[in-house]
């Protein structure tokens, strides 16, 4: 579990992020949604250790990272893995040696070991024979698929994705979506998505955390977002007439589906 | 103030590279990477330079020296002291500021803007000790070996050119050398070999690990690099011409 207090960074003059707290449960997708601006991928530099806050804290079941000394954030970061937006593929080295990376610069396996785990994600991310090739060589999507391999090669207990689906086709989003939350669940990680793609909000969060202009305006599920009267977040999450329909249309079939003991006024923020 | 700002962050970079590394033999691998990487991939570079300079210098040494009172062999002497004094640590220490300097920076650039670097502080490694230590101890490393063939080469250019167009027969070249040779000489080229290395490697690395933007910064900070280095080496050459000989 990663839990937010208070998080407050500032830039100069320019607060970015006003005392944002969250609590993100492990096994589960946690995602930070928000216009481009809205503070989120500083509020998941200010979780990973990348700023260092103004005020607040994050602590990793319940230890807090950001009062921590180097060394004993080195030992967290060894149990973080992150994808980034570009993917930060290590231009230079081959797909296996990228994925290959962690293992050698924290482990002491023996090269049939490293190669055989090597193996293990690459095939888990559906991604073979690509082991030789550089990342100039692979598609947006197969860089991304990359990431996400080298980044739970070490069995992490929290994975960062940093907008995973920017730049991709809605199919091959949806493939990437489709894999970290099938990652979650099956090594139980806690994980935290920043993203603004409409699919991976309904598809994947579990979790939501909505920021406009540095603040927290919304928390819920894919399922309450639905039903959310925030006025911001409907204009966010259901921006075109296409998709305020299929949200009329999803309400209703959620509506349906409803047991009888629960009223639709609760789920409504 | 910038320039106050700019010390002060280059500074804490040098101090920030200063711890235990997370796996020796990574490091290791990372420093004979980088050793031929400024090495062997300045070689080449050094060569063509060292020698046409050593040529040039000895035709225009010999140009100048006119008189029939003073002897051939002065030429020798001229080339060599110019060579070992002057064009091999300094001339040579420029160009790489260029060749060597522009690379570290925009590959650290690069690392930065797609961030690589932020991928590798995540992992838990301190990116200025893995990647910027290496490259300046491999400067300080090679660098200086890079002098000493330049000093070679240069020296062996002049013998050439004088041979090839008539102006000093090879053995009265190979007298000249021998006469009132100073060790000290070679020493000092050496300090300024080593000091102009560290300046070549950590000046450039410290323009590309703090370089915010794109593809654009990338190339300015690598121009600026270059430029900060060669007005830093030859302050230091100047500075050290002064304390030291």
């Amino acid at each position: 579990m990663i839990e937010v207090k208070d998080i407050k960074k500032s830039f100069g003059d320019k607060t970015v992020i006003h005392d944002v707290s969250a609590i993100m449960q492990t096994g589960q997708c946690n995602l930070i949604i928000g216009t481009s601006g809205s503070g989120k991928t500083v509020l998941m530099k200010c979780m990973v250790g990348l700023f260092e806050p103004d005020q607040g804290e994050v602590l990793y079941s319940g230890e807090s990272f950001t009062k921590m000394n180097r060394s004993d954030k080195t030992e967290i970061r060894k149990q973080i893995g992150m994808l980034f937006q570009g993917s930060a593929l290590f231009d230079s080295l081959t797909v296996q040696e990228n994925v290959m990376f962690p293992l050698n610069m924290f482990t002491n396996w023996s090269y049939k070991k490293k190669l055989e785990r090597v193996n293990e994600v690459l095939d888990r991310v559906n991604l073979k024979d690509t082991n030789k090739k550089f990342p100039a060589e692979l598609s947006g999507g197969m860089k991304k698929r990359v990431g996400i391999a080298r980044a739970i090669v070490l069995n992490p207990k929290y994975l960062f994705c940093d907008e995973p689906n920017s730049g991709l086709d809605p199919q091959t989003s949806l493939v990437i979506d489709k894999l970290i939350n099938e990652i979650t669940r099956e090594f139980n990680i806690t994980t935290v998505v920043n993203t603004h793609d409409m699919n991976s909000v309904m598809e994947i969060g579990n979790y939501i955390l909505y920021m406009y202009q540095g603040h927290k305006e919304w928390e819920g599920s894919n399922k309450e977002i639905i039903f959310s009267k925030n006025q911001r977040l409907n204009e966010f999450i259901f921006a075109s007439e296409f998709l305020k329909d299929a949200k009329e249309m999803r309400m209703l079939e959620e509506r349906g589906r409803i047991p009888n003991d629960r009223n639709i006024d609760d789920l409504i923020k | 103030m910038r320039i106050f700002n700019d010390i002060g962050q280059y500074l804490i970079m040098l101090r920030g590279m200063i711890s235990r590394p997370e796996n020796a033999k990574m490091y290791w691998k990372e420093f004979i990477h980088q050793c031929s990487e400024i090495g062997i991939g300045s070689l080449g570079i050094v060569a063509i330079i060292s020698i046409f300079m050593g040529a040039v210098s000895t035709v225009q040494t010999a140009y100048q020296l006119v008189s029939p009172l003073i002897p051939l062999s002065v030429i020798a002497q001229v080339v060599r002291d110019t060579v070992i004094l002057e064009f091999a640590p300094t001339l040579v220490c420029i160009v790489l500021a260029g060749v060597v300097g522009s690379k570290i920076a925009s590959e650290l650039g690069n690392m930065r803007v797609s961030e690589q670097i932020d991928a590798l502080e995540i992992m838990g490694i301190n990116t200025k000790t893995y990647l910027v230590l290496p490259k300046i101890i491999a400067a300080l490393v090679v660098i200086p070996m890079l002098v000493v063939i330049a000093g070679v080469l240069g020296i062996w250019g002049g013998r050439l050119a004088g041979s090839l167009t008539n102006i000093i027969p090879p053995s009265t070249y190979d007298q000249g050398l021998l006469e009132s040779f100073s060790e000290y000489n070679v020493i000092f080229a050496l300090y300024k070999a080593y000091s102009f290395a560290f300046i070549i490697s950590s000046i450039p690395a410290y323009f590309g690990y703090y370089v915010k933007g794109g593809a654009l910064e990338i190339g300015r900070a690598s121009t600026k690099a270059v430029v900060v280095s060669c007005i830093m080496i030859l302050c230091a050459d100047y500075l050290l011409a002064a304390l030291l000989l």
